[in-house]
């Protein structure tokens, strides 16, 4: 116990959580890093030894850690809430111990929170059932600093095969996902070896102890070398200024920076970077900053975007497959709607497929599951109700991973493993290459809207034949303009004799090119600040398939869905109005109204300028 | 400073995702230097602006000095200061003499109580830090209370990365804790940083001693010190062995948790 204590409290914390199989020795390791680290007020080691031999039985450094919890309960010494020690000028933070109730609960919301792990195994029992879940677990949420400690060498004869026996079974555990160790520590927490101090016993190990090994661990990662990922957070209009503001997640920005906003595929340039009491005013930013930016061009962005530099685009899909743990408290289940959460983007989502639950004791495969119990890991896919921008978790931590919401509590998290390739996939990249390339004019679509006074946007009316969707749809218009609206009815039969005249019979039969078509005029239109009213008459049956096409396309421009039909049926997904048996059409265009209003299009009253939502 | 800017782009953060989520909104402010930091801490997040109602529910017992400083930053901030007091258990002659977690649950729980139902607030802002004291330890950053306006601990929903829990029931509210992180020299190394205005009741002033927490007047001790301005603060706290809250009454037995139980802040 030679090391030196340092009193005086540093400015730097660190975070760590300590995890492993139940006792395989925290409460020592904990009580011997307090004692080593001289964290102890004065006299308590004397005290608690000199009660262990009143009591007739061995010292053991739990019991210093145990007693010490049990004077911060009565609110003694400092700091009484976290238990800390300091060592060689920082702060290490120990996260709340895991309760006994809520293990993993507790376990995965701590180490959700650390910087950094020690992951404990006994030397005598070897990799148990826990030191894999945690391990597992750890890698699943990203605490990539850790070092595994193998305790209790002492019992095993300090024996050199011993501990490269569990190192070697360890390792290969671990590097079938990749996960790689600070270090691996052979020590004995009871007796002091490789803690604070060299072990005389085990000369055949070389590297650090454990607590070298914990000034090893860095305070930032190098997220500020990667390409650039700025998910938005919100977008303020306090003042003169609109603010787009964020927290960078990866890479760095500055003033003049081309940025693009995924999925919109919306760009412009970065103006400035505000901030409030900073002298003088910063010209850019790195990953960990939460700031604000203004543009050079009044886009609409919005929150859940990703903003990034042209050249590294996120990935955009509605699917994408995962590996997720799930603590909530009813199972997850195959066909039921959750809140995903990525990033700041908030959207629906189901699960499409549950591949397998992966049993963390030897990573194998449990097929056939329709469900995921609480405390159980998972692959899956998930489908989203409108396309989200992400990343793989192996490129980028914080856009990579996800929680899901059941009801009112986030209930599981999870890493992206996988795009999944969607059926929308091939317009999505035209629709991407084609914006990108767009020549734009002088006047934006905000001037045209703030002109206008109101958004454009396209009301899309789907259904069968004969349900009235023309006449609705000329209702619509005709309302529209005498309400002092830009509206214009795009109807599929002035397509069809221009546009597409150059198509055979047949080749007008197939649905694909001519969604793509109707698609891009629809676009096109919108891009004038129009309200396109339009239905899906020329494509006869394969509504469903054709709506899907055109959404792809005029994105991110608000689409209201209108599906009408005779008798009660089934509506497209993502149908906001439905209208079945006798339409009554006057009501039908107050809902549509109602709904254009709702979603921020139009403003509350006629005439007045609208003020727009600009994070809808 | 590296330390502070990593604090505060989280505090930062953490009040964006407020101010996103939860249309009724405020924040409380006791005028002592954790909820001031949070104050400026807005803000920062709000470029200048603070977009919601400042909440300080008065006792009448505060030390005079602290109501001062409070109507003239409100002034000087444009902040929207909304004033809520337990008038009822006032005229009934409340005070610490009844007992003292009586009186902090009379005029402190109660009142905030009162002051959250009639105005409907759904999100709570506070200046609660980690290192304060046992229960303020196993507080998540978006902290669910029931309609009573209690608190579980035992059973309190994941909070992962970051994302924090900002949908709730009917009835209930979330508290907001965006200082969870800080650390007591945390707190003043930022006032200092940012050169925030602050009650001078915290600094010596030729009589050896000062105000390391503030509170209501009658339950709350100064300290021995002669910390005459941040610095010595900071030097001493880095030294000290003495908890924060010693000189506060309220903590003495197992009050904290009794009244953080129920809804106390």
């Amino acid at each position: 116990m030679s090391a030196t204590a340092v009193s005086a409290k540093p400015s730097e914390n660190l975070n760590i959580v300590i995890v492993g199989h139940v006792d395989h020795g925290k409460s020592t390791l904990l009580g011997r890093l307090y004692a080593d680290t001289g964290s102890l007020p004065d006299g308590k080691l004397e005290k608690v030894q000199a009660i262990c031999r009143q009591q007739g039985k061995e010292f053991e450094y739990a019991f210093l850690f145990d007693a010490f919890l049990e004077e911060q309960e009565q609110g003694i010494t400092i700091d009484t809430a976290r238990t800390f020690f300091i060592w060689k000028g920082r702060q290490y933070i120990i996260i709340d111990a895991p309760g006994h109730k809520e293990f993993l609960k507790n376990m995965i919301s701590g180490a959700a929170r650390a910087e950094a792990a020690l992951l404990l195994i006994d030397a005598l029992e070897g990799v148990k059932e826990q030191s894999k879940k945690h391990g597992y677990l750890l890698s699943l949420l990203g605490v990539r600093q850790f070092a595994v400690v193998v305790n209790k060498m002492d019992l095993v004869g300090y024996r050199q095969d011993v501990f490269e026996g569990i190192e070697k079974e360890y390792r290969d555990f671990l590097g079938q996902f990749g996960a790689v160790p600070e270090r691996i520590i052979p020590v004995s927490a009871k007796l002091g070896d490789n803690i604070a101090n060299r072990s005389q016993a085990m000369a055949w190990y070389s590297g650090p102890t454990v607590l070298d090994t914990l000034s090893l661990f860095k305070k930032e990662t190098a997220r500020s070398e990667q390409p650039l990922r700025l998910p938005i957070q919100d977008v303020y209009k306090f003042d003169a200024r609109r603010i787009i503001t964020g927290r960078i997640t990866a890479g760095r920005l500055k003033i003049g920076d081309h940025l693009v906003f995924s999925p919109s595929n919306k760009r412009a340039n970065i103006r400035s970077v505000e901030a409030f009491n900073i002298e003088p005013s910063p010209t850019g930013g790195e990953a960990g900053q939460s700031i604000g930016i203004t543009l050079d061009e009044q886009i609409f962005v919005e929150r859940g975007e990703i903003a990034t530099h042209q050249a590294q685009l996120p990935l955009v899909s509605t699917a994408f497959r995962a590996n997720l743990f799930w603590l909530g408290r009813r199972p997850l289940e195959k066909g039921r709607r959750y809140l995903l959460r990525v990033a700041t983007r908030e959207v629906d989502c189901e699960v499409a497929a549950i591949h397998r639950i992966i049993d963390t004791m030897d990573l194998n495969q449990q097929q056939g599951s329709s469900a995921v119990a609480r405390n159980q890991v998972a692959e899956l896919t998930l489908r989203t109700k409108a396309p989200v921008a992400f990343d793989l978790s192996s490129s980028f931590e914080a856009t990579g991973r996800f929680v899901l919401v059941d009801e009112y509590d986030i209930a599981g998290g999870g890493i992206v493993t996988e795009l999944v390739h969607d059926d929308q996939e091939f317009l999505r990249e035209e629709a991407r290459r084609r914006d990108f390339a767009w020549v734009k004019g002088e006047v934006g679509i905000e001037e045209r809207a703030q002109q206008y006074g109101h958004r454009a946007a396209i009301v899309l009316v789907t259904g069968g034949r004969h349900t009235g969707k023309s006449f609705l749809a000329k209702k619509l218009e005709a309302r529209l303009v005498a309400d002092g609206r830009h509206a214009y009815l795009l109807d599929g039969e002035n397509l069809r004799r221009g546009l597409d005249a150059d198509l055979s019979d047949g080749e007008r039969g197939q649905t694909t090119e001519m969604a793509r078509r109707y698609g891009e005029v629809a676009r096109l239109l919108a891009d004038t600040g129009l309200i396109v009213v339009s239905t899906t008459n020329p494509f006869g049956m394969a509504y469903i398939e054709a709506a899907q096409a055109i959404r792809t396309l005029v994105h991110p421009t608000p689409v209201i869905a209108v599906h009408m039909s005779k008798v009660p049926e089934e509506a497209p997904p993502n149908t906001d109005i439905v209208l079945s048996g006798p339409a009554d059409f006057d009501a039908a265009t107050r809902r549509i109204l109602e709904e254009l209003k709702r979603r921020g299009v139009l403003a509350q009253a006629i005439g007045a300028k609208p003020t727009f939502q600009y994070s809808i | 400073m590296k330390h502070l800017r990593q604090l505060e782009d989280q505090s930062v953060y953490i009040l964006r995702e407020a101010y996103k989520h939860f249309d009724n909104l405020a924040m409380l402010w006791s005028m002592g230097k954790d909820s001031t930091v949070l104050l400026w801490l807005a803000r920062k997040a709000f470029f200048g602006h603070v977009p919601f109602p400042l909440l300080h529910v008065d006792t009448s017992y505060k030390i005079p000095a602290m109501i001062e400083y409070r109507d003239r930053l409100a002034r000087e901030w444009h902040l929207n200061l909304v004033v809520g007091q337990n008038k009822e258990a006032l005229a009934a002659g409340m005070n610490h003499t009844l007992g003292r977690v009586i009186c902090c649950t009379a005029l402190k729980t109660n009142g905030l109580k009162q002051l959250l139902e009639q105005k409907g607030y759904t999100g709570v802002i506070l200046g609660v830090r980690a290192d304060e004291e046992g229960t303020r330890a196993k507080e998540r950053y978006f902290s669910p209370r029931d309609k009573h306006g209690d608190w579980d601990f035992r059973d309190q929903p994941p909070e992962l990365w970051d994302q924090f829990k900002t949908t709730f029931p009917p009835g209930t509210h979330i508290r907001i804790h965006p200082l969870l992180d800080w650390t007591e020299i945390n707190i003043w190394e930022y006032i200092k940083l940012e050169s925030i205005p602050f009650i001078d009741l915290y600094l010596d002033k030729g009589d050896g001693t000062r105000y390391r927490s503030l509170g209501c007047a009658p339950c709350t001790t100064p300290i021995k010190s002669t910390a005459k301005n941040v610095d010595d603060i900071i030097e001493e706290l880095r030294h000290t062995t003495v908890a924060e809250r010693s000189g506060r009454a309220q903590d003495e037995g197992r009050g904290m948790e009794l009244l953080r139980k129920d809804g106390y802040m």
